[in-house]
């Protein structure tokens, strides 16, 4: 029990050295072991045994999504320790033996102690298969009912990460969201969720006409049966937020209801007209929306919803960065050559952003025609799919796809299009 | 002859002082040094800890290199230039822009390293007459429980699909039969019996949310490994995520970052692992332009042992050793495929060519 005596210790002392917190000072935290319980005392993470394996346990998911969002932020910054493992494993070992007044060898065990216990618990990729197979449709994802895309990404819009569409105005990325809401809405039986979407409308594109038009129109069958459009549209749940702290707020409110109120898909429609005005383009080091790309992961990934985000496109500007430093010096006289080859337009709000993104489809218009690529997936092959817009949402014209290599899949083009 | 600065006895009490100066010949001096360091110590070691208790001999050191294994990248020429593939000792590190592959290799060696029977794939990329200077464990017998490899796979941004995980197994697995049909038809082929799903759960997979959890994950791991001796790999995708969003103090980021290289390069050597880093991608401005180059800044830079650099030329994608104790800075393309991870541009024969 030597470990837990130090725990104790190490909390003794932190407490000391910045003050008493008021029971509970953060949401989700419960004693760090049970036999050490001092309620209304401290705020300790509690973990199950690490090493045990994870069934699927949603309780102690909950609970740390209520740290996740927060656990980023040092605790020093804050004047109240959150959490004695962020101390005591971002002290150095003399930093500890100096606080607590011990020896190295203590010091050494109950870092060691707490690691354990602060590490989450494993699960073998095996069991996350099965897991994914018994419980989600079509084992985490949904369908878009475009043949071609839907194959390519492995059933479709994957559940639990981050999905983005990028592309210029007016291509069709609010139709192909429209879309998607309406899918996730549908009955089970006739392949749909069956749940809630909860519809993040930042630029007021949101048409519920529109909507039901292309729902009459895919899916006849449902629409024409009486209450049906009542009941679909009033599935879809739309937010204005008019500014990033309201975004914020909102983001807040959601979480705790997506799982009351079985919300099934999360679509936020221009994500860059949020954060527009309030983010530097260029090497700069604060992002201001870091922290709601990863709160916007981590409602993702336990809620294990399909999560969509539209995205703009900006020129390039010219001090942008696409090469290393040790590629320079061959491409010496290609510089022309590449400059023409890359596109004018990029996708906004940064390469942070673009790390964070797990699928992003790029929608363009190249010499008439509009082509929706997979432009990174991690199952997916590079492939591009013409497409239009019509009554019935997005359609495709070809299924197959046309492979590109290169990154020219990633490249953004609006040229000509209707 | 040697100026003798002062000798202690057990008691440290001066016995003979600095002024004292002695006539004696080279040996004799070392004689009485080497008397003086046997009687202080209390156990006495052979050969190299004679001199520094913990030290390696080059020479001793050169003979583990040779005996160690290496997983392969399965593509010809990215092993070439990493001397065989990644190595089983060592922290390597591999980073490029969103889309290049890095979730890949980390896929790869996850399942990888369960079928490390090199020679197998090689020939199996068709070529048959490539040497790889490396020394199989002697220990594996010459089928395929090769470093009998589970992996541990960290995933910081919750990007690991298990789909992919998949899709790469099966295709591992079919190309071993196809290979296991061609060539050993005399033998027999006991391993047939490996399922996709048998490789999949030799992956632990762990989720992790917060800096707090990275670091206290990389101290588990210690203990974690010492009771799963199979494990022979552990991959962090990524190592950046946590550290890149509003760590306001730099000069805690620096520490804690160097902190983690550290014992991340004693889990490697301690255990014979290898760690495998997978790192974002930043702008960075020097000599008058910008660049890229890899997230975490400069000090991180010098932490890790080996790095890789995933990038685009032109339509395809490459490689690069940026840094290396022991390779030279070299590039190599590579593909993405999607019934394979990374295979090599050229390899592309059909599977019957040998």
């Amino acid at each position: 029990m030597r470990g837990n005596f130090q725990i104790s210790r190490i909390e003794f002392l932190i407490t000391k050295k910045w003050g008493k917190r008021g029971g509970g000072g953060g949401e989700g935290c419960c004693p760090l072991n049970k036999d050490n319980n001092e309620p209304g005392d401290s705020t300790l993470i509690y973990r199950p045994e690490p090493g045990r394996k994870r069934l699927g346990g949603s309780e102690c998911t909950a609970e740390r999504e209520g740290r996740k969002a927060m656990a980023n932020k040092l605790i020093s910054e804050m004047g109240l320790p959150r959490s004695i493992a962020n101390d005591a494993l971002s002290l150095t070992e003399f930093e500890l033996m100096e606080l607590l007044d011990v020896n190295l060898k203590e010091v050494i065990s109950a870092v060691a102690h707490i690691s354990e216990i602060a590490c989450p618990p494993y699960q073998t990729a095996l069991s996350l298969l099965e897991q994914r197979i018994q419980v989600e449709y079509l084992a985490g994802h949904l369908p878009t009912r475009l043949e071609g895309l839907d194959a390519a990404l492995c059933g479709g819009i994957p559940f639990g990460v981050l999905t983005e569409l990028v592309g210029p105005a007016g291509i069709g990325k609010t139709q192909f969201c429209l879309k998607l809401s309406l899918l996730a809405s549908l009955p089970s039986s006739y392949g749909g969720l069956n749940g809630r979407v909860i519809y993040i409308d930042v630029e007021s594109k949101f048409s519920s006409r529109r909507m039901i038009e292309i729902g009459v129109n895919s899916f006849p069958e449902v629409f024409y049966m009486e209450g049906m459009v009542q009941e679909m549209a009033g599935r879809i749940l739309v937010l204005r937020p008019a500014s990033l702290s309201e975004f914020t707020e909102s983001l807040q409110q959601i979480k705790v209801s997506i799982l009351q109120n079985q919300v099934k898909l999360l679509v936020v429609d221009g994500m860059s007209a949020l954060v527009t005005g309030e983010f530097e383009q260029g090497p700069s080091r604060q992002h201001p929306f870091a922290w709601h790309i990863s709160f916007i992961k981590s409602l993702a990934e336990f809620s294990r919803i399909p999560v969509v985000m539209t995205n703009q496109v900006r020129s390039r500007s010219s001090d942008e960065a696409s090469r290393y430093s040790f590629q320079v010096q061959s491409k010496g006289d290609n510089i022309e050559e590449i400059t023409r080859s890359d596109s004018h337009l990029v996708a906004a709000l940064g390469i942070h952003w673009a790390h964070a993104v797990t699928v992003r489809l790029v929608l363009e218009a190249r010499s008439g025609h509009r082509f929706i690529k997979v432009a990174k997936s991690p199952i997916s092959p590079p492939l591009a799919f013409p497409f239009d817009v019509t009554s019935s949402g997005i359609i495709l014209l070809n299924n197959d796809g046309i492979e590109m290599a290169g990154p020219q899949i990633n490249t953004i083009h609006h040229q000509g299009s209707s | 002859s040697f100026m003798i600065v002062g000798v202690v006895d057990k008691g440290h009490k001066a016995v003979l002082k600095p002024e004292d100066k002695l006539k004696i010949s080279e040996n004799e001096a070392l004689e009485i040094l080497k008397a003086a360091s046997h009687g202080c110590r209390l156990d006495s070691f052979e050969g190299s800890h004679a001199i520094v208790n913990g030290a390696q001999t080059a020479w001793e050191m050169l003979h583990d290199e040779a005996m160690l294994t290496r997983i392969t990248t399965s593509c010809t020429d990215l092993d070439n230039i990493l001397g065989g593939g990644i190595s089983c000792k060592e922290v390597t590190e591999i980073g490029g822009v969103p889309g290049i592959g890095k979730t890949q290799f980390g896929y790869l060696f996850a399942i990888l390293d369960f079928c490390i029977n090199l020679e197998l794939l090689l020939l199996l990329r068709g070529n048959r007459n490539y040497r790889i200077q490396l020394a199989v464990n002697v220990q594996i017998p010459a089928d395929y429980g090769g470093l009998g490899g589970k992996a541990i796979y960290i995933d910081t941004e919750g990007s690991f699909m298990v789909e992919r995980a998949m899709q790469i197994a099966e295709a591992c697995i079919k190309d071993m039969l196809e290979y296991d049909g061609l060539l050993r038809k005399d033998s027999q082929t006991r391993h047939l019996k490996m399922q996709p799903k048998e490789l999949l759960g030799n992956i632990f997979y762990f989720r992790i949310c917060s800096y707090t959890e990275q670091i206290a994950m990389i101290n588990f791991l210690e203990k974690f490994v010492s009771e799963h001796k199979d494990v022979k790999v552990v991959i962090i995708d990524s190592i950046t995520l946590h550290f890149r969003q509003d760590f306001d103090d730099m000069a805690l980021r620096t520490r804690v970052l160097s902190g983690m290289a550290l014992k991340l390069m004693k889990l490697a050597k301690t255990f014979s692992l290898a760690v495998v880093l997978l790192n974002q991608v930043t702008t960075k401005y020097s000599e008058g332009s910008f660049h890229l180059s890899l997230a975490l800044g400069d000090s991180w830079s010098h932490a890790c042992t080996n790095r890789v650099i995933l990038y685009w030329n032109g339509n395809e994608r490459y490689a690069y050793i940026d840094k290396s104790p022991s390779l030279r800075s070299a590039s190599a393309p590579y593909s993405v495929l999607y019934n394979f991870a990374v295979l090599c541009n050229h390899a592309s024969r059909k599977l019957g060519e040998i």
